[in-house]
């Protein structure tokens, strides 16, 4: 019988089924940070357990961390306690840690792959839901508790029903403008945020194949925006060449032999999926959200649906429009903003800058707009540095501020103030996400970009129309 | 972590109908700084339980009296999306629920729940309807939740429907167990696994 990628990976983690029960499922590589861990610890000790494959479980901290003046102690007294949790529980168990001012610091789900922890074939889950981004290398990676966080200290085991497997396949040549957030804010506008629940995704087609490391990592990033488990994508020669000579990969022998498992991962021909959708790339135009959830997104130069034109709660819509302040009908171009934010495991990374740049360069942040442009890593930051696209952020009068998860979720003292309007680059746009009142419009870096430095909601097509 | 057994639970309900909750209106982000688990209750849906000067906001249905010691949660489909923040979870027990209904959960949130020994019961979307008419025409309505039965039945007119759980996470609800328990039972097993593995 022909499988698929998911299956191949997912039953050779399978060390045991339970009748009619989850599987108990095997982790390769854990990432922890300082929110959802401190009671995992706590539950282990108490249990009088310890922690049993510590060289698998990785730490860094991200989301409380200041993204200014990190070499200064942390002022909000309960963050601090956060951060000296992890650095005391990864020291007493023996684990790796990378806390504020290492230079390998960063969000988890950047400095992972960065480092060549993230490998094809590989389980790897953490207590974020965003750590479906690692399926990116082929990897099965997903998001858990904090009892399944203490389950994999213990057992290195968390017990799992099998997901239930969905491929999309995009195909077509992107238009101008046109990334790979638009494209994942397109799917879950298509599947709205529940529409993959129960399911694992595989996404294929000549876009993903086409596509950079960055960007299938983005994509993988937002699969838990429409209920997905996570997604991932076969690995290929992009994959190992992004992946070869990084810390913490395979070397000499061992990569050899990692080679010859990861090419055997890809779906065989004749694979049956419970469930296949079929998109073009040529119905993909740059993507803003409207409303309160990642799956109210739509093409930018559309206006916001009438509730009537919509399936299902009606009410639930209208309440939504209401926090937003928005109406039905209202065109999003033009709309007046507040903030920006490039950042988070969703578009932290190198080429969101580089997309950032291609726009700002040669011009002015408008001056109705605070931006927060906040890298996914010191990794990043260098690599910014090293391609000179710090001068073109300063020249365009934008600041760089350090690596954190920042105004992703406001954990930090980076929140957009009640009422205001942020264009953000980042996976969501919940009431209150960046910041308690605070309205949010997910979009690409380049709509963002475009956005900042003319005020307003502004298409990025017309300003490299005018670049060309 | 442990908890208390769930077996039958015969309990008023506060009614949710809003779709798509997420968990940061479960739990904002601004109140996981904690490193213990306790008091996550006050925090409890708090942008829509307050107003910005930290008063109760009279029409949200977890301040109104009438449903006041309610044990059971009847919430919008596609309840406890987004963020996999375990908070939310014991939000929802901390203040006293010990099962949340609806017609769609998000996995994760479902995951939590039963990790901390709250009952996600999912109901058809009639189903659901019925609870929420029931709840609204008389606010002292009591539904019971049958786990070694697998049903959920609104009192007042016996209606009833059954519900899916699986044997293994039946018998964890209902003797108090958590994963760990079994895990650790095998755990020879799980080793001789991990020598097999390439990285």
């Amino acid at each position: 019988m022909a499988n698929t990628l998911f299956d191949k990976v997912w039953d050779s983690h399978v060390v045991r089924q339970v009748k009619d029960g989850p599987d108990v499922f095997f982790i390769d590589r854990h990432f922890i940070h300082e929110v959802t861990s401190p009671v995992a610890f706590l539950g282990l000790e108490s249990r009088g357990n310890s922690v049993v494959y510590p060289a698998r479980t990785f730490a860094t901290a991200d989301h409380n961390t200041p993204t200014i003046n990190q070499h200064l102690p942390v002022a909000d007294p309960l963050s601090a306690n956060q951060l000296d949790a992890l650095e005391r529980n990864a020291k007493k168990h023996g684990i790796s840690h990378w806390g504020l001012g290492d230079l390998n610091n960063g969000i988890v789900h950047v400095v992972g792959p960065e480092n060549g922890i993230t490998l094809p074939g590989a389980t790897i889950v953490c207590g974020d839901s965003h750590t479906s981004t690692h399926g990116a290398f082929g990897a099965i990676a997903f998001g858990i508790g904090t009892s399944e966080v203490e389950m994999v200290l213990s057992t290195q085991c968390i017990m799992q029903q099998k997901p239930k497997a969905m491929r999309i396949n995009v195909n077509g040549k992107l238009g101008l403008g046109v990334t790979p957030k638009d494209v994942a804010l397109y799917i879950i506008s298509k599947q709205t945020t529940s529409g993959a629940t129960g399911y694992f995704v595989e996404y294929a087609g000549d876009v993903f194949e086409d596509m950079s490391m960055e960007g299938r990592m983005t994509v993988c990033n937002l699969s838990i925006e429409m209920g997905a488990r996570g997604g991932m994508i076969a690995p290929d020669a992009k994959t190992f060449e992004y992946l070869k000579g990084r810390a913490q990969t395979p070397k000499g022998a061992d990569w050899d032999k990692a080679m010859k498992y990861w090419e055997t991962l890809y779906t065989e021909e004749g694979a049956e999926f419970d469930v296949e959708f079929n998109y073009d790339a040529a119905d993909i135009e740059p993507m803003i959200t409207y409303g309160t959830n990642p799956g109210m997104g739509m093409g930018v130069t559309k206006s916001i649906p009438t509730a009537e034109s919509l399936e299902g709660g009606v009410d639930t819509y209208k309440k939504s429009l209401g926090y937003m302040s928005f109406n039905e009908g209202d065109s999003m171009i033009g709309k007046e903003i507040d903030f920006v934010f490039l950042g988070s495991c969703t578009n932290g990374r190198i080429e969101d800058f580089r997309g950032f740049c291609s726009i700002v360069k040669g011009r002015q942040k408008a001056p109705n707009v605070t931006a927060w442009l906040v890298p996914g890593s010191h990794k990043v930051v260098d690599q910014i540095k090293a391609e000179g696209l710090d001068k073109i952020i300063t020249d365009a009068g934008f600041v760089l501020r350090e690596p954190g998860c920042s105004a992703c979720l406001a954990m930090n003292d980076d929140k957009i103030p009640s009422g205001k309007l942020s264009v953000s680059t980042s996976n969501r746009n919940f009431e209150g996400r960046q910041g308690p009142g605070s309205r949010t419009l997910l979009a690409s870096p380049l709509v963002a970009a475009a956005s900042a430095v003319s005020g307003v909601v502004t298409d990025p097509r017309t300003i490299l129309n005018a670049n060309a | 972590m442990a908890y208390d057994k769930f077996e039958v639970l015969t309990s008023t309900a506060y009614p949710l109908p809003t779709e798509n909750v997420d968990t940061d209106q479960i739990i904002p982000a601004r109140f996981l700084k904690a490193t213990e688990r306790k008091d996550f209750d006050i925090n409890f849906f708090r942008d829509w339980r307050y107003n910005a000067d930290g008063t109760p906001k009279a029409d949200f249905p977890l301040n109104k009296e009438i449903y006041a010691g309610s044990k059971i949660l009847v919430g919008g489909r596609n309840f406890g999306s987004g963020s996999s923040r375990e908070h939310a979870a014991w939000s929802v027990y901390d203040f006293g629920l010990r099962c949340v209904i609806s017609s769609a959960f998000a996995d994760i949130f479902k995951n939590n729940c039963l990790n901390v020994g709250v009952l996600p019961v999912q109901v058809s979307a009639e189903f659901a309807d019925t609870l929420f008419a029931a709840i609204m025409a008389d606010p002292k309505t009591e539904i019971k939740v049958d786990l070694p039965n697998q049903t959920v039945t609104l009192l007042a007119t016996g209606e009833s429907e059954s519900f899916v759980i699986n044997t293994y996470k039946k018998d964890n609800m209902l003797n108090g167990f958590d994963d760990i328990d079994y895990l650790k039972n095998i755990e020879n097993e799980i080793t001789a696994f991990a020598e097999t593995r390439p990285f």
